[in-house]
């Protein structure tokens, strides 16, 4: 499989990344190089492997129901660029 | 799977009937005191960004943890609904882009959802009833909330129900018309209201609906589906629907192609529209979130579970419909929520069943209504209502001074029996004080008791004239027995 | 009142900040030393050294407040376990008041209001924060020239060169300080050799634990499933009393293990008698040099003289590690870095429509290498190619950590192999090189990642130009203390390796 600059497109901005016209080129070369480089997992017999979810097995921990968070508004919004009364504030969003 | 098309329920178009499908993935908020994966709180409302832990907030390095009462909510909400419940699953990743949504993902359940199939029963009110198949149940996070009105160029983010769990429940498009959609999302929040695993309130948004709704001609295969986002009332859902259909319906029969879609429902105009702003280019790159583990519990952790739930809606009606001889329609009424249906079942303890749910449904239910009131709120409480139906088997009352009587109880309060006392509204059984009475009226009335013999549906006249100078008190059957001596009549 | 009798390592050096770990807790707890003097020395160090940008921001201040608590507590007689012990931070640890970058732009004066478990776990056992240490960009990165803040310069030179050479990566700010004596030891962090490599290029120590021993909590995500933290310093037995305070339970963190943390000090003198090391064959790769195979040969003579029994062992999906890492890694990264949007911190870079401002912001703040990573991840998480990238290369991990668990039970108690192909390069000597070649600079570490393992590196020679070069050792699940055994045993049998001289300064 290798990727287009159409792709290199697509996939910038499903990850919202602006890329100039001159980036797109460059860009898709280097990801078919590494796409090139994983293509012999191909072939890896993997039928009847399950997937790891999990590096070594465990319980996973649970927490009470119990409000142990939250009063600090202040500390949320600290380091936002744009805040007014304690909201962050973005570029209006058209629905 | 095709069951006979119920011509009652196609909708007439300009050139043919047509049949509208509709499934629905209903968004309800779980009753938790914490978010689904932080120690903030769910309290509704809140000033800007207060309810909000750094987890919410999506500060780096900041992981999530569980809560496991929303698990069990999960659980409980799966064994109401007669469902598969998976002892293991596992939490996605759903990746976008939106300002509400601080991690740049929904933590949600994809592939492996903690519920699996199950079903719900629906009742309409002409008594018929079918069921609904749930496909699955999932935990998920809520996002926060944009405010688009307060500033001409920008938006204001509040995170406060960032990170609240919800549980999707996805239908399977069983359902054949608004009104069984209606009854279908009024009788999935009696059961999650039953459970205490909702509370059901769609005015603070802790229930929506996303409506897909389609078009076909009987026995036609399914339609391209549009997917009306968060309707927020029951009404509303059967406004939806019935805007929609006839929409894609006029489409359909102009030729034209449904496109599937995401819409949303405009109340005010009566009309959907298209949310193109939410199509573009999805691709939400699902895959299981790496700082989650499976969740997993063994079936010891949902036994017991199963044991601490209430008696639901279904086994509640069919119990009534048994234990106290309930018409099914009465039953179902006692038991759309459960504080009515505990609150009949109080006065009609050692009473008679009937009696008990006709004063429940009429007077009660019909009063509480007309002012706008829940059952939790009733001024009359199971004793005193069942104090005044005892009244009445005593016959210490007559049912209309029952009705008066349940009126002082409702404005003044009071022990019944004893405002029964002092107001000397007992029923008068003394024969000597009503054969006065009926004597005076036949004297009075010599015309009237000379048709009588010809016309005995007169008697009603002389019943209601007794009544009137009795001052209602006077036992019916003594007055009936004492006119029908007196006047002959057989 | 007569001057406290020198310390006997204090006679060997000459400054207190080169003294190892072990020998300077020694010496304060002596009171031979104090904790202010032992980071002003530090502090002073540091001032000399800011040619090779091994830290991002200094806090002095900080540091003297802490060292006279640590005093204090001393001379109460309540001194804890990491007294006084100044120690550097790599900066993808979150700190409380202090700026976090992640060597990003886009978070380019993030000040936390909250201190990552692991650091808070240093500071509650009494050790004194110099600064936050620099490090490839968002932890990506196999020689810290991804960072936005400059390239470390390594400590080391090639014999008769001034070419300035890489420290390795991610944790290069943190190799390069403890190898230049700028602090006793540091924090660091190993997605896919992010600790062994810059220590093996640095002739440092440095140990990825287990997956789950240390808490992720309050450290920046790179990639969730492979992250883990761990120490550099300047021998086995400091990296062993750093670990022992940083890792143990976090209710924070659901993937961190519920298991008390043993006293890895104790391990470090228990030798290797009774053993049995197994040598993976799959490691010898194709053009390995002469050098590489020889000190992997003296390292299993040296534990076999030590007592182990040495066994050739297969671990036969070894050489789809790296190509699967570079499937799962970046996937996880193209998430986790979802949320540098210029919403809530960081940076923000204003576009025509809130999505303009996300591209924008993205487009400024991440470099090229973090770019590259996260389209990767969109690419193979994208629909109709999750199941042939992402699903197989998760499905290959599992029987990566199979040929493990095979070897364990076939009775290997750990696994020796070289830590890197080759000793550093120089600065932007692999600029021009596709990204895979720089990618494979982690061939001999990533399979440990993937399979969650405990891993050490611990210097065991020079190649020919001088520079130091590593051996890895890699353990069963939660038994550190054996790698500590044996990398004492490949510590002393090479003898520890005298670090160059500060010509820096
Ligand atoms: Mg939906
Ligand atoms: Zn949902």
């Amino acid at each position: 499989m290798s990727v287009d600059e159409k792709t290199v497109r697509r996939i910038a901005h499903l990850a919202r990344i602006a890329v100039t016209d001159e980036e797109v080129g460059p860009l898709g070369a280097e990801l078919n190089t590494i796409l090139a480089f994983v293509e012999q997992l191909g072939m890896v017999d993997v039928s009847g492997v399950e997937p790891m979810t999990s590096v070594l097995p465990m319980a996973m921990k649970k927490r009470e129901d119990a409000v142990t968070d939250g009063g600090r508004a202040d500390a949320v919004v600290a380091n936002a660029p744009e805040t007014e009364d304690n909201y962050f504030l973005v570029p209006k969003v058209v629905e | 799977m095709n069951a006979p098309v119920d011509p009652k329920k196609l909708i007439k178009g300009g050139l043919h009937d047509w049949e509208v499908v509709i499934g629905m993935e209903i968004h309800a908020q779980v009753t938790s005191k914490a978010k689904l994966f932080s120690g903030a709180s769910t309290a509704f409302g809140g000033e800007p960004n207060d309810h909000v832990s750094l987890v919410d907030a999506a500060m780096p390095g900041m992981l999530p943890v569980i809560n496991q009462e929303c698990v069990a909510q999960a659980v409980r909400t799966g064994l109401g609904l007669k469902a598969k419940i998976n002892l293991r699953s596992v939490f996605d990743r759903k990746n976008y882009f939106y300002p509400d949504l601080p991690q740049g993902y929904q933590i949600s359940q994809y592939k492996d959802p903690i519920v699996g199939e199950g079903e719900v029963l629906v009742d309409m009110l002409d008594g018929t009833s079918f069921t609904v198949g749930i496909e699955r149940l999932h935990l998920e996070q809520d996002a926060g909330k944009s405010l688009h009105d307060q500033d001409p160029t920008r938006s204001f983010v509040d995170l406060n129900r960032s990170g609240v769990a919800l549980m999707e429940i996805v239908s399977r498009p069983d359902l054949r018309s608004s009104e069984e959609a209606k009854a279908y999302v009024t009788k999935l929040r009696t059961i999650l209201r039953y459970l205490g695993t909702c509370d059901g309130d769609m005015e603070k948004g802790s229930l929506r609906a996303d409506v897909n709704v389609s078009v076909r001609r009987p026995g036609e295969p399914l339609g391209t589906r549009c997917e009306i986002k968060n309707v927020n009332s029951i009404r509303f859902i059967g406004q939806a629907i019935e805007t929609e259909a006839r929409r894609q319906i006029a489409i359909l029969e102009d030729g034209g192609k449904i496109d599937q879609e995401t819409r949303l429902f405009d109340p005010g105009k009566g009309e959907t529209r298209s949310m193109r702003s939410k199509e573009e280019a999805h691709d939400y790159r699902y895959f299981p979130d790496p700082d989650l583990l499976p969740l997993e519990f063994d079936q010891a952790f949902v036994d017991s579970l199963a044991e601490g739930l209430p008696e639901l809606p279904d086994a509640k009606k069919a119990r009534f419909v048994k234990d106290f001889g309930l018409s099914p329609y009465d039953a179902g009424v006692l038991v759309a929520e459960r504080a009515s249906a505990d609150y009949y079942e109080a006065v009609a303890k050692g009473r008679d069943g009937k009696a008990a749910a006709n004063w429940v449904i009429n007077e009660l239910f019909g009063r509480l209504n007309k002012e706008g009131l829940g059952i939790e709120e009733t001024p009359v409480s199971a004793d005193q209502l069942g104090t005044i139906v005892d009244l009445i088997g005593e016959g210490v009352i007559s049912g209309k001074i029952a009705k008066d009587l349940f009126e002082i109880v409702w404005a003044e309060g009071g022990d019944p029996r004893a405002v029964v006392e002092a107001r000397g509204m007992k029923q008068v059984t003394d024969t000597g004080a009503i054969e006065a009475a009926v004597d005076d009226i036949i004297a009075k009335n010599p015309d009237k008791v000379a048709q009588a013999k010809e016309k005995p549906t007169l008697l009603g006249w002389f019943v209601g004239q007794t009544m009137k100078a009795t001052g209602g008190k006077a036992n019916p059957a003594a007055v009936n027995a004492l006119l029908k001596a007196k006047l002959g009549i057989e | 009142m007569d001057a406290p009798p020198a310390h006997r390592d204090l006679r060997r050096v000459s400054s207190p900040n080169e003294l190892t770990l072990a020998d300077a807790r020694d010496a304060l707890k002596a009171k031979t030393l104090s904790a202010r003097e032992l980071t002003q020395a530090h502090l002073d160090a540091m001032a000399k050294a800011r040619s090779l940008n091994a830290y991002l921001l200094e806090t002095p201040e900080r540091a003297l407040a802490m060292a006279d608590k640590a005093d204090s507590k001393i001379a109460a007689g309540e001194a804890r376990p990491l007294e006084g012990i100044p120690l550097g931070i790599k900066d993808l640890f979150c700190t409380d008041g202090v700026e976090t970058t992640a060597g990003s732009k886009i978070l380019k004066g993030f000040e936390p209001h909250y201190e990552s478990a692991v650091s808070a776990n240093l500071w509650r056992d009494g050790a004194v924060m110099l600064g936050k240490l620099n490090l490839d960009e968002f932890a990506m990165g196999s020689s810290n020239e991804t960072s936005a803040f400059g390239n470390v310069i390594s400590p080391w030179r090639r014999k008769g060169s001034e070419a300035p050479l890489v420290p390795g990566g991610s944790s290069g700010g943190s190799a390069a300080a403890v190898a230049a004596r700028l602090c006793l030891g540091a924090t660091a962090t190993d997605t896919g050799g992010s600790i062994r490599q810059p220590a093996a290029f640095t002739g440092t120590v440095g140990i990825k634990p287990t997956y789950g021993r240390c808490s992720r909590w309050g450290t920046v995500a790179f990639a969730s499933s492979l992250d883990q933290a761990g120490p550099i310093a300047r021998t086995v037995r400091d990296c062993a009393i750093l670990l022992t305070s940083m890792s143990g339970p976090d209710p924070r963190d659901t993937t961190c293990a519920d298991l008390a943390v043993p006293d890895f000090e104790t391990s470090v003198g228990r030798g290797v008698k009774g053993l049995t090391i197994g040598i993976p064959k799959e490691y010898r790769v194709d053009g390995m040099p002469a050098e590489i195979q020889k000190l992997w040969d003296e390292g299993a003579a040296w534990l076999k003289a030590a007592g182990a029994t040495i066994k050739e062992i297969s671990l036969p999906h070894t050489s789809y590690a790296l190509p699967a890492y570079y499937i799962v890694a970046p996937a996880e990264a193209s998430s986790n870095l979802a949320r540098y949007d210029g919403v809530r911190y960081g940076l923000r870079v204003p576009g025509k429509d809130i999505a303009g401002m996300y591209e924008n912001t993205r487009a400024a703040g991440f470099g090229r290498e973090v770019k590259r990573r996260i389209m990767i991840g969109t690419y193979v998480l994208s629909a109709g190619y999750y199941d042939a990238y992402y699903v197989r290369a998760q499905k290959i991990r599992t029987l990566i950590k199979r040929d493990f668990e095979a070897a364990y039970a076939d009775g290997v108690d750990a696994i020796l192999t070289p830590a890197t192909p080759s000793a550093a390069f120089g600065i932007g000597e692999k600029a021009n090189a596709d990204p895979v070649e720089m990618y494979l600079n982690d061939v001999f570490t990533v399979t440990v990642n993937m399979a969650g393992l405990p891993g050490i590196a611990v210097p065991a020679g020079f190649d020919s130009q001088g520079l130091p070069l590593g051996l890895q050792l890699i353990g069963r699940p939660f038994d550190e203390e054996t790698l500590f055994a044996a990398a004492q045993v490949i510590e002393d049998s090479a003898g520890r390796t005298v670090l160059p001289a500060a010509w820096w300064a």
